[in-house]
């Protein structure tokens, strides 16, 4: 993890940035992904970068960032006509636009003082130019990092949008049959790679969320059969229960400047909201009702919180302002619905729907208009956004036959748009997964 | 009212149609929870009666003729009729064994998001609690936990196994 920390980036800017021609409108349904050739970077032959075959496995990771967002289709090297060192300086554009390549990525690594020096740059094939270009400079076990920086650069060239797959994600692994489930926190890439266990499983632990600010995660644990709110710091391992409350705290999301955890106590049966600040420690109630105040999450600005309750007779979502007044319902269609989550984009709010037996994940405005149900299964919940507010992950379990066998659990994720739905793969099943912010 | 055979017929076969419709419009329907239905064992005795499990599988004795648990209906915490019964049977025995303390278990199915069924599941357990303490147990012997969806006793996903496993159970701590 130090690593991360130790990463060090010179950035150069290879050009000033001209008016692109070929651009992504992702809020746009299915559209056809944009075909862009990415090519290997060239390097020399005999240095320590050959030994762990890195020049083609930055490719793939660039590669496999792109296209699982859907957005892109990467051109089968095969059909690369120029494959000359020429084509970083000055390519062939008439070559590229033969094979369809509206978008072409060049790069050269070299390793200097022992560092790993990555250049590269980005082609428009049809107007001729070049529309991004940087040199990133680090250490050369860092180069996944590096891959994922420069796809979020090209996504973010393309699309407007800023990337997001420089990024991770802690979730719940679990193995075992239903009623003696074995549940651990892990953690890896976004695109799985870099894959570790953070508990050991002896305690049953739900619900890990990031801190957006520090290397911290905030999750339910069971330790000592004393269902607690804990902080773990994901650097030195250091897990700590998050107050002192007279009963089981659960729910637990960072406010978005990482300084207070919002979270749910149950006592005598009611469960209400509540926020500690956990550099004041001072904790305040925010909702008093008699019903299920639960799973908080603050708008991207602090200061508003979304919540479910079942205060009018069924599981609704809430919205309230962060010292708890002004408490109101904002979602209004037939069903019950549950965990919402507020974009970091701050314009919708994410959701699990109930209705007629079915489990559907969707979004809707902040003041309850504009419902949108994105997918439909037999159960799912606990969408999670991507940084950039354009994905959302959550997870999906199978039913289990009569003889209770055939359970399964597993992460997805799918566009706001309602396309691009995919699996993530994980050594074991897989719950509650929460996704970080770009790291910094 | 009076009708040609020939439109007889055809009422018929519409009113075949309709039903065969109806029959396919209900198979998907298994998974929901409808308050109304029962399910009935392969003996033919009635397990679920409004979604609340009747029958004995999964029950354990705290003694003799003391349930450990009692069921509750879908996302509900009131106690029946018998599981005031059960109640006051363990509440007995309470009295009886003065030194007896309990932990109160209260669990949910998997039909509901994992959040708001570890505060169901907390619900329920103390529905029981506050049970025991009108029958005058002090609330001093007994804990309550929520385990939420995360400790079913039966694994499959049909009726059944859900009102089996909307349930608080009460343990032994000494």
């Amino acid at each position: 993890m130090k690593k991360i920390l130790l990463i060090l980036f010179f950035v150069i800017f290879l050009s000033k940035v001209s008016h692109a021609i070929i651009e992504i409108d992702i809020t746009e349904g299915n559209r056809e992904p944009l075909p862009i050739a990415i090519t290997e970077f060239f390097h020399d032959d005999n240095n320590e970068l050959l030994k762990n075959d890195i020049p083609n496995q930055i490719r793939k990771v660039i590669v496999d960032d792109l296209e699982r967002s859907g957005l892109f289709e990467s051109l089968d090297q095969k059909a690369f006509i120029q494959q000359n060192k020429a084509m970083h300086i000055n390519p062939r554009f008439a070559d590229w636009r033969l094979i369809k390549a509206q978008g072409l990525l060049t790069g050269d690594l070299s390793i200097e003082n022992e560092r790993l020096k990555v250049e590269f740059r980005l082609w428009d094939t049809l107007s001729e130019k070049e529309i991004e270009g940087l040199v990133l400079i680090t250490t050369i076990n860092n180069w996944r990092r590096i891959s994922h920086m420069i796809a979020d650069k090209i996504y973010e060239r393309l699309t407007g949008e800023e990337g997001y797959f420089d990024t991770r994600i802690v979730y719940v692994a679990e193995e075992g049959p239903k009623n003696k489930r074995i549940k651990k926190l892990a953690i890896m890439d976004q695109d799985g790679a870099n894959h570790k266990f953070l508990t050991s499983g002896k305690e049953l632990v739900l619900t890990p969320r990031f801190n957006p600010v520090r290397q911290e995660i905030t999750y339910l644990s069971y330790f000592k059969n004393l269902p607690r709110v804990y902080l773990l710091n994901i650097q030195n391992g250091i897990q700590e229960v998050v107050g002192d409350f007279p009963g089981m705290t659960f729910a637990p999301r960072f406010s978005p400047d990482g300084n207070k955890i919002i979270m749910s106590l149950a006592k005598d049966g009611n469960s209400d909201i509540y926020v500690m600040d956990m550099i004041s420690r001072v904790v305040e109630r925010l909702t008093d009702s008699q019903a299920i105040d639960t799973s908080p999450s603050y708008s991207p600005d602090g200061k508003k919180i979304t919540f479910n309750s079942d205060r009018g007779g069924s599981q609704q979502i809430y919205v309230m302002d962060s010292n708890g007044r002004n408490q109101k319902r904002i979602s209004k269609g037939t069903g019950n619905y549950a965990t919402p989550v507020w974009s970091p984009r701050g314009d919708l709010i994410a959701f699990t729907k109930n209705f007629q037996g079915q489990y559907f994940i969707g979004v809707m405005r902040t003041d309850g208009t504009g419902e949108r149900l994105l997918t439909e299964n037999w159960y799912q919940e606990a969408p999670s956004w991507s940084s950039n507010g354009r994905v959302l992950i959550f997870y999906r379990e199978t039913k289990a036959n009569d003889a209770g066998d055939g359970h399964s659990s597993s992460i997805w994720s799918i566009d706001l748009t309602g396309f691009n739905e995919r699996k993530l793969e994980t050594p074991l099943d897989a719950s509650d997964p929460s996704w970080s912010k770009l790291i910094q | 009212m009076s009708f040609k055979f020939e439109n007889f017929t055809k009422y018929l076969v519409i009113m075949f149609i309709t039903l065969f419709l109806a029959a396919c419009e209900t198979t998907p329907k298994d998974d929901v929870l409808s308050s109304a239905s029962s399910s009935v064992s392969s003996s033919g005795a009635v397990e679920v009666v409004d979604g609340v499990y009747v029958g004995s599988e999964t029950v354990e004795m705290l003694a003799v003729d003391v349930p450990d648990r009692v069921f509750f209906a879908y996302d509900s915490y009131s106690l029946t009729n018998a599981a005031q019964d059960t109640l006051a049977k363990q509440a007995k025995w309470l009295k009886a064994n003065g030194s007896v303390t309990i932990a109160i278990e209260g669990h949910a199915d998997e039909r509901g998001t994992r959040e708001y069924n570890l505060a169901l599941g907390d619900r329920r357990a103390n529905a029981a609690k506050d049970y025991l303490m009108t029958q005058g147990i002090s609330s001093s012997r007994i804990t309550t936990i929520s385990f939420g969806k995360e400790k079913p006793v039966n694994n499959a996903s049909n009726n059944k196994a859900w009102a089996q496993n909307r349930r608080s159970v009460t343990v032994r701590t000494n």
